[in-house]
């Protein structure tokens, strides 16, 4: 054989599809349900019989006017509210009188319209606070940093900086968080709900106040959540574009009822949901 | 008989036989310093290069490698050498639209990039791409749903499998490998026209290696941080051939933005940089001293005004009176040592700075404060090795004496000519421009215009092609005076106009960072970076600059005439995404000119405000206006020196 040509046989090709794929990952069966959810503080009628569910690895948004009820669903969902009627079922168990920390425990971590992080401690220990539910070594373990302490700190950091990665946050890990502008501190925030590796994610407005660029990074990390961990996501959002663009169901309230529920394509499409938006006598 | 290591995988496997458990490689991956040996990058060559080969990649093919500095990465280009292919490295920032360009005239098949973003980019380039068949990407995250592009892990996944069934295959690829061989092919960026690609041998990346190692003594103790762009001439010597010749340790940082942050937990012994990124640090640490406590803004005004005095003289070995060596030594204690700790740079014994001019300033500053910093003068025609600064021989405004092997010399009309083993094949598909750019003596015409001075160092004044003449006659040298303009902190980009015109007029960028901070302390509010850029107390502070500028060039002897009569800031930043400049940030001057043409008669025709409309890109891809009302304002010049008495 002559020097230089190498003896190499070329397999057969096969070209990659240009198409960007649809998506891959399993919608699952429902995992929680609310059905004729009424919740009032006094007179004010903040839910009223309300029935929608959640499946299983799907991103379903919560859309509505200001004061529709949206942030009380979610505070309904994970146990800050109780609702006066209804049932709640969560895997298939009802839920009564299911307190937020119970919530979390059974895996709904969440995220708040205002940030409510640790303004003077650091990235890393914000997100660490979201470890607190793995960390079961006593105070004096802790105090004395050994045996199950530190191999739980050490764990439990790993997970920490496997987020961080994954939000891309690196260059502020040491940063104290009030020194954040707005979106990295929605970005801070997501992160700590994730380190409490949660099986449904709730996201209060992750958005609100962004720019376009910042809005773009966040639709891509919460897609990305949802891939890789196949979280199930509840989010609120008011930006129709990324409603649109992200979610898998929509569910649509007004004055605090139901008025659409459907595939994004629908909910645009909904007479109702149109005179909602742009406002009709009621 | 003794081993060859004539190309970059003899080398690596030579590495990996002499120094099999030294750190060749570290990464900063989830917050912890990753490290492979040489040993273990030999492995990791091998299956990549025997993964290439399963997928069809043969000799003479190009291998296009897009991202950060990521160790697999430069792992990749030794593979794709090892197979006699070609790695191409392009440039990661640049949007999907320009990536076209060198895909096709490359005539790429493969592709190795670093994550989603750079997929997605090329998988929207690939409608115009029709050779484009095969994409590898290193991060997983995001594309798991992607079809018809692979991972890393399963391309040597495959590789390893390929290997056990031809074992001796790896072995024999790199045996078919000559020093004559093209061992890479960067791009040009482009100031005129189209980027080239210039292809180099192993044999002149090597001798560039080789004679610039030897010169500064590098060994295989040294460590240094990868993250200029792996498409730049500079990291391509830096991180890649001196890596491979000199058998040291890279280190690639965590992120972008962290580079501060891993520069000082690594401390690395030699250190690469272009003159922005020394600025950059050097604003920072004015900024917060500004914050400091009044005892510490004392200390450090009164020991960088000794460093000033005798620091440089003290680096280069020159004999002090014994007071100013106490007052340095003391200021080494308190100030110098650390800052350098701050800064990373305790450990650096070699610091080079290329690339474009470095402020006499700037530059002064870090010698003065203890870091061995020298200038170099190379191209990507030359393998980035032409000039080095030696050692106790460092001048500011000189780029240093001929690199071991070179031969320099400088033509009738003031052009740079070099010659020597670290030139350029060719350039790939343009015959015509190798042609042009290297004479029948085999030297090659760098475009710079310039001098050789007494001391036998080489002195570049500006792009040859860019020295003109005012209508009176004077020369006019556009980028020497944008230099000087540039040399101010509030100044990030100037662009000066003159050639066949009776006076200079320029546009001037200011830096956002450091006139922000300015504003900030005199309680001017600012919206952004056009309303901050309109402010008449910023025209007052840049016309303070442009003025120091004219009476420097006042000074200088056939340069009075060059002095800046009219100037604006212009409401936007000049960018690479809008094609002003190039992705190495040099001002594309022609197209600025066609650009902004209203401007520059609104300059000349003595108007006061001009209204221009202007198409921007955002960094997601779209594209918006920008309109503003700008300014013009007069600086006041000064006669010319008289020639001082002999």
């Amino acid at each position: 054989m002559a020097i230089g040509v190498a003896p190499v046989v070329s397999p057969a090709r096969d070209a990659p599809s240009r198409e960007k794929p649809l998506p891959a990952r399993r919608i699952g069966d429902v995992i929680l349900s609310l059905e004729h959810v009424f919740l009032a503080f006094g007179g004010v009628k903040a839910l009223q019989d309300i029935t929608f569910d959640v499946r299983e690895h799907e991103v379903r948004a919560i859309i509505g006017p200001n004061g529709a009820g949206k942030s009380s669903m979610l505070n309904v969902i994970n146990g800050v509210y109780r609702p006066q009627r209804g049932t709640i079922t969560y895997r298939g168990r009802p839920r009564h009188g299911m307190n937020s920390h119970a919530a979390a425990a059974a895996g709904i971590a969440r995220t708040f319209q205002n940030i409510a992080l640790f303004k003077g401690m650091s990235v890393l220990d914000n997100i660490m606070t979201g470890r607190n539910l793995k960390m079961h070594a006593s105070f004096l373990e802790q105090a004395i940093w050994f045996g199950r302490a530190r191999r739980e700190e050490l764990a439990n950091r790993a997970k920490v900086e496997e987020i961080i990665d994954f939000l891309e946050i690196q260059h502020i890990r040491r940063t104290p968080v009030g020194r954040l502008p707005y979106g990295l501190q929605k970005r801070v925030e997501l992160a700590r709900a994730l380190a409490a590796e949660p099986e449904l994610l709730l996201l209060d407005e992750p958005m609100a106040g962004m720019n376009v660029e910042e809005k773009q990074d966040m639709c891509r990390f919460v897609l990305d959540v949802n891939e890789q961990y196949g979280t199930t996501i509840v989010l609120i959002e008011h930006d129709m574009g990324v409603v649109m663009d992200i979610s898998d169901r929509v569910v649509v309230l007004d004055y605090g009822r139901k008025i659409g529920d459907g595939d994004p394509a629908t909910i645009r499409n909904s007479q109702a949901v149109i005179d909602a938006y742009l406002g009709v006598a009621h | 008989m003794e081993e060859r290591t004539d190309t970059f995988p003899r080398l690596l496997l030579h590495h990996a036989r002499v120094r099999p458990d030294h750190p060749a490689t570290r990464e900063k991956d989830r917050g912890i310093w990753q490290t492979w040996t040489w040993r273990e990058v030999a492995d990791e060559v091998r299956a990549i290069a025997c993964g290439l080969a399963a997928e069809g990649f043969q000799r003479g093919m190009h291998l296009a490698i897009i991202g950060d500095n990521r160790p697999r990465l430069y792992w990749a280009m030794i593979a794709a050498q090892a197979l006699g292919g070609v790695p191409v490295p392009m440039y990661q920032d640049a949007p999907a639209a320009e990536f076209v360009f060198v895909l096709n005239d490359a005539e790429i098949d493969y592709a190795l990039v670093e994550d989603q973003e750079q997929v997605d980019k090329l998988l929207e380039a690939a409608p115009s791409v029709p050779t484009l068949g095969h994409i590898y990407y290193d991060d997983a995250r995001g594309l798991t749903r992607y079809e018809g592009v692979t991972s890393y892990e399963r391309l040597t996944e495959r590789g390893r499998e390929y290997d056990q069934a031809h074992p001796g295959f790896f072995d024999e690829q790199v045996a078919f490998g000559r020093a004559g061989d093209v061992s890479g092919m960067l791009y040009t960026s482009g100031t005129t026209g189209k980027p080239k690609g210039v292809r180099q041998t192993h044999g002149a990346f090597i001798a560039a290696a080789k004679g610039s190692a030897e010169f500064d003594r590098l060994r295989p103790s040294d460590s240094i941080l990868s993250y200029l762009p792996m498409a730049w001439v500079g990291d391509h010597l830096f991180s890649f051939a001196q890596w491979l010749f000199v058998g040291f340790t890279i280190n690639c940082p965590e992120s972008g933005e962290t580079v501060m942050t891993d520069l000082r937990e690594i401390g690395p012994t030699y250190y690469f940089a272009p003159p922005r990124v020394f600025e950059n640090l050097l604003t920072q640490v004015m900024i917060r001293m500004e914050d400091a406590g009044a005892i510490k803004r004392w200390l450090f005004a009164y020991f960088t005004g000794v460093a000033r005095r005798c620091g440089a003289e003290i680096l280069d070995g020159k004999r002090m009176d014994v007071p100013s060596r106490l007052q340095y030594a003391a200021g080494n204690l308190l100030v110098y040592g650390p800052l350098r700790n701050v800064l990373g740079m305790s450990r650096i014994r070699v610091a080079y700075t290329a690339g474009a001019a470095i402020g006499p300033d700037l530059f002064r500053f870090y010698r003065s404060i203890g870091i061995n910093l020298k200038q170099l003068y190379g191209s990507t025609e030359t393998c980035a090795y032409v000039c080095l600064q030696p050692d106790g021989g460092v001048l500011f405004d000189t780029v240093g004496e001929a690199a071991p092997g070179v031969e320099l010399a400088v033509a009738d009309n003031g052009e740079v000519l070099v010659r020597g083993p670290m030139l350029l094949k060719e350039y790939y598909k343009r015959p015509d421009a190798t042609a042009e750019s290297i004479d029948a003596q085999g030297y090659f015409h760098t475009g710079d215009a310039g001098f050789i001075d007494a001391g036998g160092q080489l002195k570049i004044i500006d792009r040859a092609k860019d020295v003109g003449k005012l209508a009176t006659g004077a020369m006019f040298a556009p980028n020497y005076i944008e230099n000087k303009l540039k040399f101010f902190p509030h100044i990030k980009e100037a662009v000066a106009f003159g050639a066949s015109r009776d006076h200079v007029c320029a546009f001037v960028n200011i830096d956002l960072g450091s006139v922000g901070n300015w504003a900030e302390r005199r309680g001017i509010p600012y919206s952004g970076y056009t309303d901050l850029a309109a402010k008449p107390e910023v025209y007052e502070l840049i016309r303070g600059c442009v003025e120091k500028v004219n009476a420097e060039l006042a000074r200088e002897p056939g340069l009075a005439d060059s002095q800046v009569r009219r100037f604006l800031i212009l409401h936007k930043e000049l960018d690479p995404d809008d094609d002003e400049l190039t992705r190495t940030r040099k001002v594309r001057r022609g197209f600025i000119a066609e650009k902004y043409g209203v401007l520059i008669d609104a300059l000349y025709a003595g108007r006061s405000i001009q209204h221009i409309e202007t198409l921007v890109k955002f960094e997601d891809g779209r594209s918006g206006l920008v309109a503003a009302d700008l300014r013009i304002e007069d600086a006041a010049v000064l006669p010319a020196a008289l020639p001082k008495a002999a």
